[in-house]
């Protein structure tokens, strides 16, 4: 891992060779130790993962690199165990390095009317998903809020997380009114980190000295047409509301694949963009009923030390989300929990984990780790 | 002169229309118009003009300029639930959101936006509450906004 936050004067290529750099070392593979690399970047440019790897002296093998919104670490992961599956390679290095601009994220998804008209507002998107939530569910402001402060009191045991004190559900509801019901604290920030992981053959040794961590899926998803307030952030949509989130399509392959279920799950990092997204991403991982992700939270069930941790790392919301290191960020925090490495912020036991993010596309990335 | 802010989109009349497709294949309504039905990827859906009339779903206001955006703050996004059974994004006249409720009656305007470097007006679609929906949802609004808020 590089940390994540804002680093001046640290480029896309310095972040992307720390987190390769420490993650070949933990896994004691050296130069033409793996086959292929795949790099997880949005706003990286041409050749992002050819930079790093150029600076590391590693380069001759297929380097690609992987854009699929804030779930391009994810489908970085699936392209690189899809290769290893098929017999192509034995070892792959997948990794994600990513510099965001300040601000509203500004997406070249939009075309320039949408931007000039203001209907390429990111948070506004957000926001109208969080009031559905609310107006449908028994969702509350106050839920939002206490979201926020959950995963903020994660991210205090968190030394790569950008926000690492406290907060409170007053001072949540106290920061700035971004689009209504979203507070600016209910927001995650955009910014920039790395992450990095190798992936072996389930049959060959281990070259380190840990525990190994087993991928049991890596599913990538788009979205079906008809939800207007899908990620894919069409102008229009159906009055149908049956039409299942990328979220769920993603979830659903991803348990079949790893022959697990949500009930199996001993801890979980998902989207938490913004306050009410963590809710949903609940919901349509099947983590509770859909319209039960308030109860979720009340019971204490998401918390550190609850039934089903949900962030322990802080999310998002602590962490900042640098897209294309933001998928493989959260796995790297799923394999320090399920070798029980992360200290304070350790979920006891933990066996089975799963990651998750959605955005921009809409893709859907959900990975299933075990142990 | 009077500009669309994306030509095709909505007719610049009175009153206005947003320009759809319907598919002949399987019904449903698509904005913007298309040569494609997005459900079932059959070519060459009905060029249709769409309800003027509906009803809100969702709405917020965006309180800060976003990146391309030289127009003022706050304004209101809403989505508008139109009888031939789709939700369209636009624009809301009213950035008030504790001004609005659930399933208020709302029709459709054209608002100017800005005026370009040639002094063109730049117009866009959005949607206003009608007339006598806008005063008797205020007692209605406090309500829900007590359930969604604090």
């Amino acid at each position: 891992m590089h940390p994540f936050g804002r680093f001046d004067g640290v480029s896309t290529t310095d972040m992307g060779t720390a987190a390769v750099r420490a993650a070949l070392a933990e896994a004691g593979v050296g130069k033409g130790g793996f086959q292929a690399a795949f790099c997880g970047t949005a706003y990286g440019g041409v050749a992002t993962g050819h930079k790093v790897l150029s600076r590391l002296g590693m380069t001759g093998m297929p380097i690609l690199d992987v854009e699929a919104g804030c779930a391009s670490g994810g489908a970085a992961l699936m392209l690189a165990a899809g290769a290893i599956r098929a017999g192509q390679y034995a070892t792959v290095l997948v990794f994600g390095t990513e510099k965001m601009p300040k601000g509203i994220i500004r997406s070249s998804f939009f075309d320039p009317w949408q931007e000039e008209a203001g209907l390429a507002a990111t948070p506004s998107f957000f926001a109208l998903r969080a009031q559905r939530l609310c107006l449908t569910s028994c969702v509350t402001k106050d839920h939002l809020a206490r979201v926020v402060v959950k995963n903020r009191r994660h991210g205090t045991a968190n030394p790569d997380a950008m926000f690492q004190k406290e907060t409170s559900v007053e001072e949540v509801l106290a920061s700035r009114v971004v689009c209504e019901p979203l507070h600016l604290f209910m927001l995650c920030s955009p910014n920039e980190g790395a992450a990095a992981l190798v992936l072996r053959r389930d049959d060959l040794p281990s070259t380190s000295g840990v525990a190994s961590v087993t991928l049991a899926a890596a599913v990538l998803r788009s979205h079906l047409p008809g939800s207007v307030l899908s990620e894919s952030t069409p102008l229009s949509g159906l009055t149908d509301d049956s039409v299942p989130a990328p979220t769920t399509l993603a979830a659903t392959a991803a348990y079949e694949e790893a022959g697990v279920g949500p009930g199996d799950l001993d801890v979980v990092e998902c989207q938490d963009t913004d306050a009410a997204r963590e809710l949903l991403s609940c919901e349509e991982l099947g983590l509770c009923e859909p319209g039960g992700s308030a109860a979720l939270l009340d019971s204490g069930a998401t918390e550190l030390g609850g039934r089903l941790p949900v962030n322990p790392s802080g999310g998002l919301l602590s962490k900042g989300e640098p897209l294309g290191a933001s998928a493989l960020g959260q796995v790297v925090e799923l394999v320090h929990q399920l070798r029980g490495e992360c200290g304070p912020r350790q979920v006891e036991g933990a066996r089975t984990a799963l990651s998750h993010t959605v955005g921009r596309g809409a893709n859907a990335g959900v990975v299933i780790l075990t142990r | 002169m009077r500009v669309l802010v994306r030509d095709g989109l909505f007719s610049d009349t009175d009153p206005p229309a947003l320009l759809g497709s319907h598919c002949l294949h399987c019904g449903s309504t698509l904005f913007p118009r298309t040569d494609t039905c997005a459900y079932c990827a059959t070519e060459g859906p009905e060029a249709v003009e769409l309800s003027r009339a509906g009803t809100l779903w969702a709405w917020t206001a965006v309180t800060a300029p976003p990146p391309g955006y030289t127009g003022d703050v706050p304004y209101g996004v809403g989505v508008v639930e139109l009888p031939e059974g789709v939700r369209v994004i636009g624009r809301l006249t009213e950035s008030d959101p504790a001004a609005l409720s659930a399933g208020q009656p709302m029709e459709l305007r054209v608002v100017l936006l800005h005026q370009d470097a040639d002094g063109n007006d730049v117009v866009t679609y959005a949607f206003a509450p009608t007339p006598a929906s806008a005063s008797a949802s205020a007692a209605a609004t406090a309500a829900e906004s007590d359930r969604v808020g604090s």
